[in-house]
């Protein structure tokens, strides 16, 4: 395979994933909020809300405050670009992709790494007290995160030898099914970061209203309109790259490996939805059955998830599984 | 990567879920809680000595994984939860180190422990042969517990995981020692768990509590 | 047979107790079944001197001459002591310290001390020798506390905590050597762990597992023989227990303890030439000599000062038997011995002499000579004693221990004789105002049963001036079979 004369096909798979991103991004979200409000015995708004708000946004017109400097208007476009790249090169459908040369995994975090600092900057731009509170925990939050999901990276990619995420998926989707405990800890790990850095219960509400408890909601108080439609879309996107890059990683059976035919991709989409469905589910039963933490204690939190995926590691290291 | 076959990966799914067990058991506050994950480590430990057995067909195997259900799955937490019930003890909420700094300690004593066992792991000859680095770091996991901790009981619990790591290091190192040592070593600890409650009553009687900031008092230079 | 009754007497007497412990006579019954344990130990001697070592019971017990000695010390010990807590635990109980049950407790731990203690010397199998320590733990933690005061508690849980902790490190070791020796011997179940087999193939055991398993031993028995640093437990659980239980603590245990050692290091030291055991044992032994020598000075409580006096002393057997070689085991052998002898002695007076005066301080002891001149005497006789003056037998094994340092490990001859310098002030120091000093006091009511202090003091006199020729060869033997660089 050639990757300077790529097939028409893993061109379409491309194209394919980054649409899908954008497309089901929200709808993820809105499953997410469904399944919450049905463990919580509650009537959610319907699925498609996120999109119905996103819309309403886009036809609103930007009020900006008078000290906001250009970095306060072009940090939701960074953002947003960021995720959409990130979406491009995490293999949700199928591993030989046009963008596999550039599919690091560490890439990645930088990717994530990048759209954290924009944020963090734009909500410390307009010098509101709850932006920078929200900055700074947030940064607390990542600085933490960060170490983390790098363990988590290595200790997956420990199995496989490589840290290109599609090779990894590629690799463990072809072996048979076993038990490795090193994989069940750092898929553990993976779940504690996720929730850490998607701003979810037990880390951060992504409901509250309560600004002193905000991490993720303070950062977007001074936007509005398309400025925030783009950081609300570029959150959901975040959570739906999260899931594919715990798919790709832990369970990427479904993924259309070697060549990509047409088959194999219509299959991958179908499981690729069923995954989705089952990781949204499995999201809101962990949010309901958890408290929020308080902030002083998400640090701990952070170490306990440093903690699986270096056990993780060392187990492997140990056990050869 | 070669597929061990389907008892191993279970056994060493065991060895992986006691190391885990005794992370957890480090960060636990409260003591009921901290009992019970003693029970679960013996009844992985019973687990892997039956699948052990299973596999090498040794019938004293058989035995040693059933004395352990008795001992370390229902006969000690049943004693240490009535203890625990008529000492009025449930939290323990003021350890030497907090939480993190005790869980990177921990990381580090595991990566000690696994590459002590290295020269034991390349001469062994048994199938879990590299489980034998898990074993120390439960030991040295639960030695750290019992430094850090303040209550008594926290510290009696540190004592019987060491117990269970070392008879998880026996098992995998040797396929466990002969049975009149292991009966021996169950029948120690049984008693020593006897002579502790009688101990704990004696304790609380003097103190009040069981708190251990009042055995402290003892001073080498005086 | 001899075996079998040296084991089944005291076991008997523990359970006997458990029923009788409370009784008038109760003290007498000790005594009996202590005297049995003695005279069948002599007879098991008598056999060993005339057909040589004694495999018994399918190889499961073993009795050469380095044990047999050990055997019929510590029943001695055991029956002195019995002797000596007669009067001693009924003063308590006048006094109201103990209570009936509590005086059955004692009773019949005390046989149960003694049959651990016999088990742990007598067994071929490294296993139960463990089981055996760690029950010797076990039933002298509830001896400890038996006063129940706060202090006590504490001394208690010290013990039970440090020698669990130590005992389980112990265990790790067992099972390395087990490790080491089923790949020799064979997964034949109880042979691999048995001492004389795992004698016999020494040398092809795996040098890196039995440097590793020796390390994790002499840390868990280390913990036991009271080898600083892991020596924490030791002034404790000697100052508050009952003195019979000092006594016994600092006479026997530490011996069976550092029995316990000697054994795994003649196992270790045959598989390679790296003098690890020997140079760890000296190492240890040396920071004992310091350590207690250095801490007898900030004691107030007579008690704790004459237990940091055998860690002192322990310091002393340790080093000896690391620098191996047929003197210096010999004088090993000797001091283990005298110290017994002497530090029980010691513990007796002691043990009356705080009874007296009310009180363990030794500001508040003063003027034994006048208060009870054979206490004073006891005493003060004592004192030089194990402050190795001659013609004491201490004397005797401290000098070949020092010469021999001096020829073959100079760089510790120094510091030897610093530490004892030391000690020699210090304990003296204590121990004169409080035999010579001013009192007022009345002289004791009842005459106290200092018989067996001044048995054990003739005997260790005795050995200083003249060690009998079959004790002689006995240790000769021992020490040759114990072997060393």
């Amino acid at each position: 395979m050639n990757v300077l004369e790529p097939s028409i096909s893993e061109l379409v798979t491309q194209l394919l994933e980054v649409v899908a991103a954008l497309a089901a991004a929200p709808l993820f979200l809105g499953w997410v909020n469904q399944c919450r409000a049905w463990l919580s015995n509650r009537r959610a708004p319907s699925i498609w809300m996120p999109y119905r708000n996103i819309r309403k946004l886009f036809d609103k017109d930007a009020v900006l405050a008078e000290n906001a400097s250009p970095l306060f208007r072009i940090a939701p476009y960074i953002v947003f670009g960021t995720m959409v790249v990130a979406a491009a090169i995490i293999p949700s459908m199928g591993t030989r992709l046009p963008l596999v040369t550039a599919a690091d995994a560490i890439a990645l975090v930088g990717l994530f790494a990048t759209a954290r600092v924009f944020l963090s900057l734009a909500a410390m731009d307009v010098g509101t007290a709850f932006g920078t509170l929200g900055a700074r925990r947030e940064m607390m939050v990542g600085f933490l995160a960060e170490p983390a999901l790098l363990m988590v990276i290595f200790g997956a990619s420990m199995i496989s030898a490589t840290t290109a995420l599609p090779a990894i998926s590629e690799h463990l989707a072809t072996q048979s099914l076993g038990i490795y405990p090193s994989l069940a800890f750092t898929a553990i790990a993976f779940t504690l970061v996720l929730l850490a850095e998607n701003a979810r219960i037990p880390v951060d509400n992504p409901a509250t209203h309560l600004e002193l408890t905000m991490i993720h909601e303070a950062m977007l108080l001074e936007y509005s309109a398309r400025h925030l439609a783009l950081m609300e879309w570029a959150s959901a996107l975040r959570l739906f790259n999260y899931a594919c890059i715990g798919f790709a990683l832990f369970v990427p059976w479904g993924i259309a490996t070697r060549t990509i035919d047409p088959v194999g991709l219509a299959f991958s989409i179908p499981v690729l939805a069923a995954k989705l469905a089952v990781a949204g589910g499995s999201l809101a039963l962990i949010e309901t059955m958890s408290a929020k933490l308080r902030v002083m204690r998400a640090p701990e939190f952070l170490a306990t998830a440093f903690l699986f995926a270096v056990l993780g590691l060392l187990v492997h290291v140990l056990l050869g599984s | 990567m070669t597929h061990l076959p389907f008892d191993l990966q279970l056994l060493n799914a065991c060895a992986a879920l006691l190391l885990l067990l005794s992370f957890a058991m480090l960060s636990q506050r409260r003591i009921v809680s901290l009992v019970d994950l003693l029970a679960v480590q013996g009844a992985v430990l019973a687990a892997a000595t039956l699948l052990v057995a299973w596999r090498t067909g040794q019938g004293h195997l058989y035995f040693s994984a059933l004395l352990t259900i008795a001992l370390k799955v229902v006969f000690l937490p049943w004693l240490l939860h009535r203890l625990i019930r008529r000492l009025q003890v449930y939290w323990d909420t003021e350890p030497l180190l907090n939480i993190s700094g005790t869980m990177f300690v921990g990381l580090v004593i595991v990566v000690f422990a696994f590459s002590l066992a290295q020269p034991i792991t390349q001469l062994a000859s048994t199938t879990m042969r590299s489980a034998i680095g898990i074993a120390i770091a439960v030991v040295l996991l639960a030695f750290l517990m019992m430094i850090t901790r303040r209550k008594a009981m926290s510290q009696v619990v540190g004592f019987l995981s060491m117990e269970n790591g070392l008879f998880f290091g026996a098992m995998s190192a040797t396929y466990g020692m002969p049975m009149v040592v292991e009966l021996g070593v169950a029948l120690d600890v049984l008693v020593a768990m006897l002579v502790l409650g009688v101990f704990f009553f004696q304790i609380r009687e003097q103190f009040d509590s069981l708190d251990l900031h009042h055995l402290e008092s003892l001073k080498e230079i005086e | 047979m001899e075996l079998l009754l040296v084991l089944a007497l005291p076991a008997a007497g523990a359970v006997a107790f458990c029923a009788l412990g409370a009784r008038r006579d109760a003290p007498e019954l000790n005594v009996a079944f202590s005297l049995g344990t003695f005279l069948a130990a002599c007879a098991l001697t008598v056999r060993v001197i005339n057909h040589g070592d004694q495999l018994v019971a399918h190889e499961q017990f073993f009795v050469d001459p380095f044990n047999v000695f050990l055997v019929t010390l510590t029943a001695f010990i055991g029956f002195t002591t019995s002797l000596f807590s007669r009067p001693y635990m009924r003063v308590e109980m006048v006094h109201g310290r103990v209570t009936a049950g509590r005086l059955r407790l004692y009773h019949s731990m005390y046989q149960l001390f003694m049959l651990t203690m016999l088990l742990a010397l007598t067994t071929n199998n490294m296993g139960l020798l463990w089981v055996a320590m760690e029950a010797a733990t076990l039933s002298t933690v509830l001896l400890v506390t038996l006063y129940r005061t706060a202090a006590s508690l504490e001394a208690g849980w010290k013990y039970f905590i440090l020698c669990g902790v130590g005992i389980a490190q112990a265990l790790f070791g067992t099972i390395l050597l087990y490790f080491a020796a089923e790949r020799v011997l064979g997964a034949e179940g109880v042979t691999a762990l048995l001492w004389t087999h795992l004698n016999a193939v020494k040398s092809q055991l795996e040098p890196a597992v039995l440097a590793l398993a020796f390390v994790f031993l002499l840390v868990g028995y280390g913990t036991k023989v009271g080898l600083a640093p892991l020596h924490n437990w030791l002034p404790d659980a000697h100052a508050e227990g009952p003195t019979p239980i000092s006594a016994v603590l600092s006479g026997l245990l530490l011996n069976v303890a550092i029995y316990a050692v000697v054994r795994c290091k003649v196992l270790v030291e045959g598989s390679f030439h790296f003098p690890l055991p020997a140079r760890m044992l000296m190492g240890f032994g040396l920071l004992s000599v310091v350590l207690g020598a250095f801490f007898l000075f900030r004691q107030r409580d007579i008690k704790r000062l004459f237990a940091y006096s055998s860690v002192e002393h322990m310091g002393i057997v340790a080093f000896a038997f690391g620098m191996g070689g047929p003197v210096a085991t010999f004088a090993a052998l000797l001091h283990m011995t005298v110290h017994s002898l002497t530090k029980s002695a010691i513990f007796f007076t002691v043990g009356h002499a705080a009874q007296k005066a009310g009180s363990q301080l030794m500001d508040n002891i003063r003027g034994l000579i006048t208060l009870s001149p054979t206490i004073g005497w006891g005493l003060m006789l004592g004192a030089l004693a194990i402050l190795g003056l001659p013609p004491f037998g201490v004397f005797a094994s401290e000098f070949l221990i020092v010469t021999t340092a001096m020829r073959e490990q100079p760089w510790a001859t120094p510091i030897l004789l610093v530490a004892l310098g030391v000690a020699f002030a210090a304990i003296f120091g204590r121990v004169q105002p409080m035999v010579f000093g001013e009192t007022d006091a009345r002289r004791l009511p009842h005459a106290p049963a200092l018989l067996p202090v001044f048995a054990h003091l003739a005997i260790v006199l005795v050995l200083g001036l003249y060690v009998p020729p079959y004790l002689a060869d006995w240790y000769r033997a021992a020490a040759s079979f114990i072997g060393g660089p």
